[in-house]
């Protein structure tokens, strides 16, 4: 066991489900959630990976086929029964993996491997939730959390969903990161606090006063209470993504998104 | 970025309307269509700050030589003059050969 | 499928897809006077986020949908205007393709199958709308993942700017990609790999090396895509004729996943190199049938599943 402090996928991991079933990159543990079997996964860092640029927590090639074993696993143990498993994905990713052998390998394929496993289970009828406790971060997030049917985060420093790294946006754009910050405080999408994230509607639950890096019983108890909320909420007939644009801050930030469909559909068919 | 308006008088009814360009570097795209009162404007948006007179006597010029009634927005991302020029022109042919061929606007003209 | 089984026209018959904007590509595609542009420009729904930052807004915000017929078939395309943001993905932009084939699904669970192409020319998401382009992004993917249980999703990679970010997860996610050697496939562009990992990872330059990474006949040759056609627009649009008429895929390159874990497994990462990895990764990655005698993990083809329905 090394020395270093627990990443916060690794803290949450351990403080929801107890010991993973499986090593790094991608821990896996069923455990129960509100007196049901729920399977946890988290993505960790792992500093012995084959590919020496997905030792971090990153979604990497085998971190997304993993994941979408992880996944699978659930939705294939689970056909035959009528009850299938809530699965949680505790979000703590700074990123994909950045690599020439990355790319050589098809990175992009074992990333839409896990979307498409965590979507298949949400149509599988599997409750998904997305816990973020750290970064949830461009396409490591779309592979790892954003697929699912409820997403909650911790109000925590560092705990952040964005497209791109703030250094490496303000050198795209141009900007200093203080100016970014700014900009981020009159166009919402580019923001990269939290309550921003849900202003644009597609936040679920904002959990407070919680020590994201070491909390104490009360407060795991007060995360498992709210992921048990969540999974409660989500009734069984959900099977896609359209909750997100059916809630009173999207209708106010993602009007543009909720008008394109009604016109889409107004002009679907030819008059 | 810059918000222009400019105006024309007008000596003809124009029946449809037209789609060129794209808001690519150095280009722009125009859309135009029938004016209901007997004038033509024109509205700019521009991504290049400054270039006010040199918009104007571009439009000035070209609807000097076109007089039909029509409004025109025009999103545009540092085209020059010439570039303008033609793409008004590309949105001028593509109503006058739809007059031309007794159809209905084809708002899906060819960029 | 082998590469090359369309071929296109006498050199000077042949009319240049890559040449052709987002709309003429739309066009191109669907069946001969079939062509009818939803939410086009006249519709103005623009980007309510540029304008706040000083960018001016595409009348159709960068993509074109059109509705028409393939082969007949009730059809939608959704094709991305590379010339505008380099087809970066917005919130408007994202919403179309990502509503387009919300409505293709509905009228595929009702019993009208609707054949979707999405032609991706993209860099990923929009950084101007960063969030919103990352949502629906996650939209348009969800939608694949359930559209594509019903009729084949056909994407269309041609260049010059290729498929990249978040939207190359969507391409992934297609039931079959068509690419020219022009088009390029990846995560992360090679600018994005030589800023965050340095020039000795990858030099962004190297025109011939990032065309042997990610080049469509790389891409093809390894098995990430499916059909190598030349940049001819007839061609192009035979084999997206011929990716519908082959049916729904089962497994999807993206379920494969024990195949690919064995895959990665037999790959050492100091040595692999991008000519050797396609003996490798190919034979799993075909989805209707291989000549690899011990693979056995096809499943029985699934043509005409779609005009079953």
């Amino acid at each position: 066991m090394n020395e270093a402090p627990l990443t916060r996928g690794e803290r949450w991991m351990r403080a929801l489900a107890g010991e993973p079933a499986t090593p790094a990159p991608v821990w896996c543990a069923d455990a129960p959630l509100g007196g049901t079997r729920t399977r946890f996964i988290a993505v960790v860092p792992d500093e012995r990976n084959r590919f020496v640029r997905a030792r971090e927590n990153v979604v990497g090639l085998e971190q997304g086929w993993l994941l979408a074993r992880a996944v699978r696993q659930a939705i294939d143990e689970d056909a035959a029964s009528a009850r299938r498993r809530p699965i949680v994905a505790i979000v703590d990713v700074k990123s994909q993996a950045y690599g020439y052998r990355e790319e050589m390998l098809g990175i992009h394929l074992a990333c839409a491997a896990a979307v498409d496993a965590y979507a298949s289970a949400r149509l599988a009828g599997h409750r998904v939730v997305a816990l973020i406790v750290g970064p949830a971060m461009s396409g490591a997030f779309l592979a790892h959390g954003y697929q699912a049917n409820r997403i909650l985060a911790l109000d925590a420093p560092g705990t952040m969903v964005h497209a791109m790294g703030k250094d490496a946006a303000a050198r795209v754009t141009r900007r200093s990161v203080e100016a970014l910050d700014a900009l981020g405080e009159t166009v919402t999408p580019m923001s990269y606090s939290l309550s921003a994230f849900a202003k644009l509607g597609l936040l679920d639950r904002l959990i407070t006063d919680v020590d994201a890096d070491a909390p104490t019983a009360e407060q795991i108890e007060r995360v498992r209470d709210a992921l048990v909320e969540a999974i409660a909420g989500i009734d069984g007939s959900e099977r896609d993504l359209s909750r997100r644009l059916d809630n009173e801050a999207a209708r106010s930030t993602r009007a543009a998104s909720i008008e394109v469909r009604r016109r889409l559909a107004a002009q679907w068919d030819a008059a | 970025m810059e918000h222009l308006t400019f105006e024309y008088p007008a000596q003809h009814v124009v029946t449809s309307r037209a789609h060129v360009g794209v808001v690519g570097s150095g280009d722009l795209e125009v859309l135009l269509w029938p004016n209901d009162a007997m004038r033509t404007q024109v509205a700019v948006q521009t991504s290049v700050d400054g270039y006010g007179h040199i918009w104007k006597s571009v439009l000035d010029r070209f609807f000097s030589r076109f007089d039909g009634a029509v409004r025109v927005e025009i999103n545009d991302f540092g085209a020059t003059p010439g570039v303008v020029s033609l793409r008004l022109a590309e949105a001028v042919e593509a109503v006058q050969a739809a007059r031309d061929a007794g159809g209905a606007a084809d708002p899906g003209a060819p960029r | 499928m082998t590469d090359q089984a369309i071929t296109a026209a006498p050199f000077v018959a042949r009319e240049s897809f890559i040449e052709l904007g987002a709309r003429e590509r739309a066009r191109a595609l669907l069946d001969p006077g079939t062509f009818r542009e939803l939410l086009g420009p006249f519709d103005r729904l623009t980007s309510p986020w540029l304008p706040l930052q000083g960018i001016v807004c595409q009348a159709d915000d960068g993509v074109v949908i059109a509705r028409g017929t393939i082969d007949g078939a009730p059809a939608v395309v959704a094709a991305i205007e590379s010339a505008f943001q380099g087809g970066s993905i917005g919130e408007v932009a994202g919403s179309k393709i990502a509503g387009a084939l919300e409505l293709a699904l509905r009228d595929c669970e009702n019993g009208r199958p609707v054949r979707p192409v999405i032609v991706f020319e993209t860099g990923g998401v929009r950084l101007q709308e960063a969030n919103l382009g990352l949502a629906v992004i996650a939209e348009i993917q969800s939608a694949i993942v359930s559209l594509r249980r019903h009729v084949p999703v056909v994407g269309v990679i041609a260049g010059m700017v290729g498929c990249f970010g978040g939207m190359s997860l969507a391409a992934a996610l297609c039931t079959r990609l068509v690419m020219t050697r022009q088009g390029r496939l990846g995560m992360n562009g090679p600018e994005v790999i030589e800023q965050e990992a340095g020039i000795d990872e990858l030099d962004a330059t190297d025109r011939l090396r990032i065309w042997q990474l990610i080049g469509g006949a790389q891409r093809v040759a390894s098995g990430f895509a499916d059909m190598l056609v030349e940049d001819d627009a007839s061609a192009i649009a035979t084999a997206v004729h011929v990716a519908f008429s082959q049916g729904v895929a089962s497994p999807h390159r993206s379920e494969a996943v024990q195949r690919y874990l064995d895959s990665l497994a037999r790959i050492d990462p100091a040595t692999v190199a991008p000519e050797a990895m396609r003996a490798v990764f190919r034979p799993c990655a075909q989805q209707d049938a291989c000549d690899d005698p011990a693979c056995g993990q096809h499943a029985a083809p699934q043509a005409n599943r779609e005009e079953s329905q």
